[in-house]
C-alpha cells in the first residue's frame, strides 16, 4: 500500500469548491451550447445570407440583401421548386404515417407481449438493418421491384395485373423506401416510451373496468405520445429533406426538394439559390413541426431526454 | 418509504429557482454566438469568386521555371474513377506496378472521383486558396468544371518537353482537343461515346435514330441521361445542329424536342441505366460506349449500342495536373509513361472504352492474344466513326453554362 499524504486535499478543495460549483452549471452547458452555435446557429445564419448574396460563382457572390430570391424561386422560373417543396413534404408525411401503422404495434408488442430475455434480440432485429450502408439496401429494393424482378414477374403471372404496372420510378416506390428505411426512427422511441408506463396503470385502468380498447385509447396512447412525437421529428424531417430514395427509386415525376438543391448547389453552382431553398424547406418543417407541438403538445417529450 | 424517496416539490424549486434555467442559458449562448457569426459574415460580405482569385495570377507564371523546379519525390497520389484501370481481383494494377518498378515512384491511386460536379466542389475551395488537395494527379471529362480549371488556372500547364511518348503516339483526335487547344493542360486518358442503346428482345428491332426516342410505341420505356450537358447535346444532334458551333436559339429548340420525347421518359439516370436495359425497366436508353461494351462482355448481347445516324457525342477523360500538387513531375512522368502502346494496351483491355492510342490495339491482338477488344469498333473505331462522332459544346462563361442549365434543367426536373 502506498500512502498518501491526505491533508492538503480537503483543503485545496474547499478552497475551489464553491467558485466552480457556482461554475459548474455553465461549464457543463458550454460543450452543448457550442456545439448548438457552431454546429447548428452558424450554418443558420450564414445559409441565410447565402441565399440573399447574388453573383455567380465566376465573379463571387456579394451580400446584397437580396430577398427578391424568394419570390423568385417561388413564383418565377421555369423549375417548379414550390411543386418540388410539396411533393417532398407530402412523401415525407406518408412515410411517417405509415411508419406510426407500422411501428406502433411492433414496440407495443415488444414492450408488453414477449418477455425480458426476448426484448433485446427483437430490438436488435429491428436496427439489424442499419448494419448495411442505406444507399446499398435501396439498390436493392430497386433489384427487387426491377420490371424483371421477382416481385414484379410474379404479380405479371396475376391474371388481374396490368401488362405495364411497374413499381419502380412510382411515388409509391420512393414512400415504400422511405418508410423502410426509417421505420427503427419510430419503433425505438415509441419502444422507450410504452417501455416506461408503469403496468400498475395499466391494472388500475382495467379495475376502474377499462375496456380493453378504452385502455388502451385513454392510458397506453397518451402516454407514449412522447414517443411518437419523436419518431415523427426523426422520419419526418429525416424523410422531406432526403434526395436519395427518390433518386435511386424515383422517375421523371418525382422529383423532390432535395434533388433540387443537390442540382442547384453541385452541377448549377448558384449557391443563392441553394442556400434560399434550403432555408424554405427548414422554415416549412419549423412551421410545421411548431404546428404540431401546438395542438398535441410537447410536454410530456421531457421525458424521453 | 415514499416520502424520503423524493423531495417535495417546494423543495425541488427552492433549489433550482436562482439558477439559470437551461433554456435562458442556450438563448444567452446563442445571441451571443449569432451576433458574431453574422458580423463576421457581414465582414466578410460574399463569397470570393473564381475569376478573380488566383487566373490573373497564374497567367504570369513562368512554366519553364516552373518545372525546372520540380524533382522527382518517389511518390504519386492519383485520384480516378472507379473500375478505370486494369486490376486483378484483389484490387491490384498490373501496369501501376510495373511503372514503380520502372521509375521507382510509388502510386497511390484511389478510387475517389465519383462524378465531375461532386468532386469539383471537393477540390475548388481548396485550389482556391492555393492548398492542396492530396493529389498530385486528377481525371475529369471535358465540360464545365474542365473550362473552369482550366481557366482559373488550377491545373498546371505541361512541360512539352518532357511528353514524347505523348507527342508520338497520341491519336490526332485528341493531340489538340477544343476545350484545351495544343492539349497545353490535359491529356486524354479515355474516350467515350454517347449514343444510343436498347434491348433488341424488347424493341424487336434495330434503333438507328434520335427519332424513334418519338415512336409511340417505345413510349415509357426510355431512359435518358440526368446530365445537362449530354441531354441538350442528344437534342442537338437530332435537330442536326453541331454542338460546338450552337446557338442560344438552337439550344431552345433542342429544350422543345427534349419535350416531345419527356412523356415517353421513365427516367433520367446518372447510373444505373445498364442495369435497368437487362432488367427490362427501359428499353432504349442514352448510353456511354464503354458501359455497353462490358454489359456485351458480360453475356447480355440483346443488349446493342448504336451511333444514331444524326451523330453521336464524343467526350474525353482528362489527366490532370493540379497546381498545388507536392508530387507534378511524378504525375507528368506517368501521363507520358501511360501514352506507350504497351502501357494503354494492358488498361485498354481491361477497361474497354476508347483508347487514345491507336498503336495500342496491335499490342492487345498480338501480345494480349485478345481479339474481342481489338477489334471491337467500340474501343477501337473506325474512320467513320470517329466522322461520325461530335465535340461538346464549351462554355465560354458561368452565364453561358447558367443559361445551357436553366434551358434544359426543367426537362430533368419535373
Amino acid at each position: 500500500m502506498t500512502t498518501v499524504d491526505t491533508s492538503a486535499i480537503p483543503v485545496a478543495g474547499r478552497g475551489g469548491a464553491s467558485a466552480s460549483r457556482r461554475a459548474a452549471p455553465y461549464l457543463l452547458a458550454f460543450v452543448g451550447a457550442a456545439w448548438l452555435v457552431v454546429l447548428f446557429l452558424v450554418p443558420l445564419i450564414s445559409g441565410l445570407l447565402v441565399s440573399l448574396m447574388t453573383g455567380n460563382p465566376e465573379q463571387g457572390y456579394a451580400l446584397t440583401w437580396n430577398w427578391a430570391i424568394y419570390r423568385d424561386v417561388i413564383a418565377g422560373g421555369n423549375v417548379p421548386y414550390l411543386l418540388f417543396l410539396g411533393r417532398a413534404l407530402f412523401y415525407g408525411a406518408t412515410a411517417t404515417v405509415l411508419t406510426i401503422v407500422i411501428g406502433y404495434p411492433m414496440a407495443y408488442f415488444i414492450a408488453f407481449r414477449v418477455s425480458q430475455r426476448w426484448k433485446t434480440p427483437l430490438l436488435s432485429l429491428v436496427m439489424i438493418s442499419f448494419l448495411v450502408s442505406f444507399v446499398l439496401r435501396i439498390n436493392m429494393w430497386k433489384f427487387l421491384l426491377g420490371n424483371d424482378g421477382p416481385v414484379i414477374s410474379a404479380l405479371h403471372a396475376l391474371p388481374f395485373v396490368p401488362a405495364d404496372f411497374h413499381i419502380l420510378g412510382t411515388s409509391a416506390a420512393v414512400i415504400g423506401t422511405m418508410t423502410y428505411n426509417d421505420l427503427a426512427f419510430m419503433v425505438l422511441p415509441i419502444y422507450v416510451a410504452l417501455e416506461r408506463i408503469d403496468p400498475s396503470l395499466h391494472e388500475a385502468a382495467r379495475d376502474l373496468y377499462g375496456h380493453r380498447r378504452s385502455v388502451f385509447l385513454r392510458v397506453t396512447l397518451p402516454l407514449s405520445r412522447a414517443g411518437i412525437f419523436s419518431g415523427i421529428l426523426l422520419v419526418f424531417i429525416d424523410c422531406a429533406g432526403d434526395p436519395v430514395n427518390s433518386q435511386i427509386m424515383g422517375g421523371t415525376g418525382t422529383t423532390v426538394i432535395g434533388q433540387a438543391i443537390q442540382t442547384a448547389y453541385l452541377t448549377n453552382q448558384q449557391y443563392n439559390v441553394a442556400a434560399a431553398l434550403s432555408t424554405i424547406l427548414m422554415v416549412a418543417l419549423g412551421i410545421i413541426l411548431f404546428a404540431y407541438a401546438r395542438v398535441f403538445g410537447t410536454d410530456n417529450i421531457e421525458d424521453l431526454v | 418509504m415514499t416520502g424520503t424517496e423524493r423531495p417535495s416539490p417546494a423543495l425541488l424549486r427552492g433549489l433550482t429557482q436562482t439558477r439559470m434555467s437551461r433554456r435562458s442559458v442556450l438563448r444567452g449562448a446563442g445571441a451571443v454566438g449569432g451576433a458574431a457569426a453574422v458580423s463576421a459574415l457581414l465582414a466578410a460580405c460574399g463569397i470570393q469568386g473564381t475569376s478573380s482569385s488566383s487566373s490573373s495570377g497564374s497567367k504570369q507564371i513562368d512554366w519553364t521555371s516552373w518545372w525546372a523546379k520540380q524533382k522527382k519525390a518517389g511518390v504519386l497520389d492519383f485520384a480516378n474513377w472507379p473500375l478505370y484501370i486494369d486490376q486483378d481481383d484483389n484490387g491490384n494494377s498490373a501496369s501501376l506496378a510495373a511503372f514503380t518498378k520502372k521509375t521507382g515512384i510509388k502510386v497511390n491511386y484511389k478510387e475517389v472521383i465519383q462524378a465531375n460536379d461532386s468532386f469539383y466542389a471537393k477540390i475548388s475551395p481548396l485550389l482556391k486558396n492555393g492548398q492542396s488537395i492530396g493529389y498530385d494527379l486528377i481525371v475529369m471529362t471535358n465540360g464545365w468544371e474542365l473550362t473552369e480549371l482550366i481557366d482559373n488556372g488550377w491545373v498546371a500547364q505541361l512541360d512539352q518537353s518532357k511528353i514524347p511518348n505523348f507527342k508520338a503516339n497520341a491519336d490526332r483526335t485528341v493531340l489538340s482537343p477544343s476545350y484545351d487547344p495544343g492539349a497545353a493542360h490535359s491529356m486524354v486518358w479515355q474516350t467515350g461515346f454517347t449514343g444510343l442503346a436498347y434491348n433488341e428482345k424488347l424493341t424487336g428491332g434495330p434503333i438507328t435514330s434520335f427519332e424513334d426516342l418519338l415512336d409511340p410505341k417505345f413510349a415509357g420505356h426510355i431512359g435518358m441521361f440526368s446530365d445537362t450537358t449530354e441531354l441538350g447535346s442528344a437534342a442537338l444532334l437530332a435537330l442536326g445542329v453541331e454542338p460546338t458551333q450552337s446557338t442560344h436559339a438552337d439550344w431552345k429548340k433542342a429544350a422543345a424536342w427534349l419535350k416531345k420525347v419527356q412523356p415517353g421518359v421513365v427516367k433520367f439516370y446518372d447510373q444505373g441505366y445498364t442495369d435497368a436495359l437487362q432488367n427490362g425497366d427501359i428499353w432504349i436508353s442514352q448510353a456511354w460506349s464503354g458501359d455497353i461494351y462490358q454489359v456485351q462482355a458480360g453475356g447480355h448481347e440483346e443488349i446493342k449500342y448504336v451511333t444514331p445516324k444524326e451523330g453521336q457525342m464524343m467526350w474525353h477523360d482528362n489527366m490532370l495536373i493540379p497546381i498545388t500538387a507536392e508530387h507534378p513531375l511524378d504525375a507528368l512522368t506517368w501521363m507520358d509513361y501511360y501514352y506507350q502502346p504497351a502501357v494503354a494496351g494492358v488498361i485498354e483491355d481491361y477497361v474497354n472504352y476508347v483508347c487514345p492510342v491507336p498503336a495500342a490495339k496491335e499490342y492487345i491482338l498480338k501480345t494480349l492474344d485478345d481479339p474481342a477488344v481489338a477489334n471491337s469498333p467500340l474501343v477501337f473505331p473506325s474512320t467513320s466513326d470517329l466522322a461520325d462522332s461530335h465535340e461538346f459544346y464549351v462554355y465560354k462563361d458561368y452565364d453561358d453554362y447558367q443559361t445551357w442549365n436553366s434551358t434544359f434543367n426543367p426537362i430533368v426536373q419535373s
